[in-house]
């Protein structure tokens, strides 16, 4: 029915989203690498301090720049690129958002005060959504630079999948916040817009939190609110770059009860927010056979005449029917309810993905041309 | 070697951490029930709302406030608006402040803009539940307190707030009172650290990479690596030979038995290496638990992951 290539058909940016522990990083890895063999200008963006993207393309390390992946692990691999090429970079949230506050601090003074306030060199990683929202800067930075075919965002690993969606919003609002110049200016023309009482609420703040605290968040506030403009007309082109035909959705899952039903919810946060959605991609599914008799078999014992070793396998894969049996009736839900005929679904392979290799062996369910062709891989692997 | 540490649930803060999708969630759960068997009073606490407990318990949404939800046992989702609340009546004992101050658009702004503060609350709300002498009103002392907490990444940048905003603050309440968390923390006797792990190539190398984050960086000292989802080890490595040749000849249901057996024989020898690896990679003991072959987990499960954590 549907395969990666042709949901990424005419597409600059792909974003692959879902939560924790589903295979994320490693999906975008192996669609990057298999646009890259299809022949196309590839880079893949992760955000994650885990270093996961640089493990499962062999390189050391990746900075806030893209690099490319050596083609001859491509070539070692069996893999003709077609002149494709290969490029990842690790996003570091810190050092993009020292970038963001260069571009678009109004000078140089301004700029300065930032970049050395305690708060934001501290905390400026805590800052609700920063990492998020960095994410989308850099995507939106490459993107504009229009050196490649194809980007893939690994979305960072939220606890809701949703976060980075509201990310750039927040972010604004944060720099945005009128309450908060008031909260940077507690006397004059700004308290009376606060209404009286201001500075009493000043007051009582400064109780709970302390006054170098409070100093130090009124300056780290103050110094913020003069890249309001800019801030606020980049995050709009963001948002614009995100619902474009340009871009697709892709969200991943595993096939277990709830990493479905939070695939299920974040689809249909997906369509509110009129995000082009592109497809599902099943990670981990496990496959067993239906038998066509009962057990115990009698061919399995002719097979290896042990009774033991004969009844460990059937009871091994009594226990495989189960979870086979569990991710069918999941996966069927999740096509239901997301009233789509694209769902890739990637069996739980018996070996650990981590490299080259392993993102092609990936890429032969993901850019199988349906599920048909899947299910013959799987049978004759 | 043998330092005079107290064992997990001798603790009275246990952190259940690792990246997303290991399974912190479950352990939590069976390390609470393993504790509440043993007539501990204990409550598992959820950081931001996550919902797993109330799945497994089929009970009424578990909110920002300590629900029964086994003998002995109880659970809370720590929301961070919440806490924050709390902290601000507990500071302030005029009520004509608290009020000027909830009322305030400044103050709205403030909590949610601050960065970090949000964490710093949340780590507060954890500590008061840990106290003797609970802050709050009829507040019920527990004897441990088991933190179910962010996944990897997100997660040392969790633990590292109190001490962070304890140097930013330098003085005043802030200041003091993340001082008082940083110290509850890393405090060993009290404070226990376990990280889930999986017995995969990626997630075996970014436990060790937290171990040592956690650690270095944030100065606990990590107690015990659960590395969680281990197939049966059911064949030897002659019942695979003689698998894969029974393999050739099979036809029908013979094959798909052989195939599922060849598969999981296959798992588990690249599991059993990935254990060993994280057994060399990490400093605290590694405690394996095995894969439950069931579609979802229920009580008894739990039950029986917990004994194998707590023998």
């Amino acid at each position: 029915m549907t395969s990666v290539a042709q949901l990424l058909d005419g597409k600059r940016v792909c974003i692959c989203a879902g939560s924790g522990g589903v295979g994320k990083t490693t999906t975008s890895a192996a669609i990057a690498a298999g646009m890259a063999a299809r022949g196309k200008r590839v880079a893949v963006l992760t955000i994650d301090p885990a270093k996961r993207l640089a493990d499962s393309l062999g390189l050391p390390e990746l900075g806030n720049t893209e690099r490319r992946v050596d083609p001859e692990l491509f070539r070692a691999a069996g893999v003709d690129t077609q002149g494709g090429e290969l490029w990842a970079m690790m996003l570091d949230a810190k050092a993009t958002f020292d970038e963001v506050v260069r571009k678009h601090a109004p000078d140089e003074e301004t700029r300065d005060r930032i970049l050395a306030n305690r708060i934001y060199q501290q905390l400026s990683a805590a800052l609700a959504g920063s990492q998020e929202y960095m994410a989308m800067e850099k995507l939106f930075e490459i993107w504009a630079e229009d050196r490649y075919d194809l980007l893939v965002l690994d979305t960072p690993p939220t606890r809701n999948a949703l976060d980075f969606l509201e990310a750039p919003k927040r972010l604004t609002q944060f720099i945005e916040g009128r309450a908060l110049q008031v909260f940077m200016a507690p006397s004059g023309l700004a308290a009376r817009f606060a209404g009286r009482g201001a500075s009493v609420v000043f007051s009582v703040l400064k109780r709970i939190t302390g006054v170098d605290l409070l100093q130090d968040l009124a300056e780290f506030f103050q110094a913020f609110s003069g890249m309001v403009g800019g801030f606020r007309e980049r995050a709009r082109r963001v948002n614009e770059l995100l619902g474009s035909d340009e871009t697709t959705f892709i969200v991943v899952c595993g096939p277990q009860g709830e990493p479905i039903e939070e695939a299920v919810y974040f689809h249909r946060k997906l369509v509110e927010a009129e995000l082009p959605f592109g497809g599902v991609i099943v990670n981990k599914v496990h496959f067993a056979g239906e038998l066509e008799g009962e057990l115990p078999s009698a061919e399995l014992r002719e097979l290896l005449r042990d009774e033991d070793l004969a009844l460990r396998a059937e009871r091994t894969f009594a226990d495989m029917s189960v979870l086979a049996e569990r991710d069918k009736r999941n996966v069927r839900r999740l096509a239901n309810e997301l009233r789509t005929r694209a769902v890739i679904q990637v069996p739980h392979l018996d070996f650990d993905v981590h490299d080259l290799a392993g993102l092609m062996e990936i890429n032969r369910y993901l850019f199988a041309t349906g599920a048909e062709e899947r299910r013959t891989i799987a049978a004759s692997a | 070697m043998i330092e005079p540490v107290p064992d997990l649930l001798d603790k009275r803060l246990v952190i259940v951490t690792g990246k997303g999708g290991v399974g912190k969630s479950t352990v939590a759960l069976a390390l609470g029930l393993a504790a509440a068997e043993r007539g501990k009073r204990t409550i598992i606490c959820e950081v931001a709302a996550q919902e797993h407990l109330s799945r497994v318990f089929r009970r009424a949404e578990v909110g920002f406030h300590e629900v029964e939800i086994a003998e002995n046992l109880w659970a809370i989702s720590i929301d961070p608006d919440e806490s924050m609340r709390e902290y601000v009546l507990l500071q302030l004992k005029v009520r004509a402040m608290r009020d000027l101050l909830f009322k305030s658009r400044i103050f709205t702004y403030l909590t949610a803009a601050t960065p970090g503060l949000r964490e710093l609350v949340t780590i507060g709300k954890i500590w008061e539940l840990a106290l003797d002498d609970r802050k709050v009103k009829h507040g019920r002392r527990y004897d441990l307190v088991i933190v179910d907490a962010p996944a990897t990444g997100h997660g040392v940048g969790f633990l590292q707030t109190p001490r962070t905003f304890a140097n930013v603050a330098r003085v005043g309440p802030i200041a003091s009172q993340a001082e008082t968390l940083h110290r509850f923390i890393t405090n060993h006797e009290r404070t226990g650290v376990a990280i889930v792990a999986l017995p995969e190539e990626m997630p075996v190398n970014e436990t060790a990479t937290l171990e040592r984050d956690l650690t270095e960086q944030v100065g606990v000292a990590v107690d015990r690596i659960i590395c969680n989802g281990i197939y049966p080890d059911r064949f030897s490595a002659d019942d695979e030979r003689v698998l894969a040749d029974a393999l050739a000849h099979a036809s029908g249901d013979a094959r798909q038995i052989l195939r599922a057996s060849l598969s999981v024989r296959r798992r588990r020898t690249a599991q059993g290496e990935q254990l060993a690896r994280l057994e060399e990679l990490t400093g605290a003991p590694v405690s394996p638990l095995p894969f439950i072959f069931r579609p979802e987990l229920d009580h008894d499960d739990l039950l029986q992951l917990g004994a194998e954590l707590v023998p």
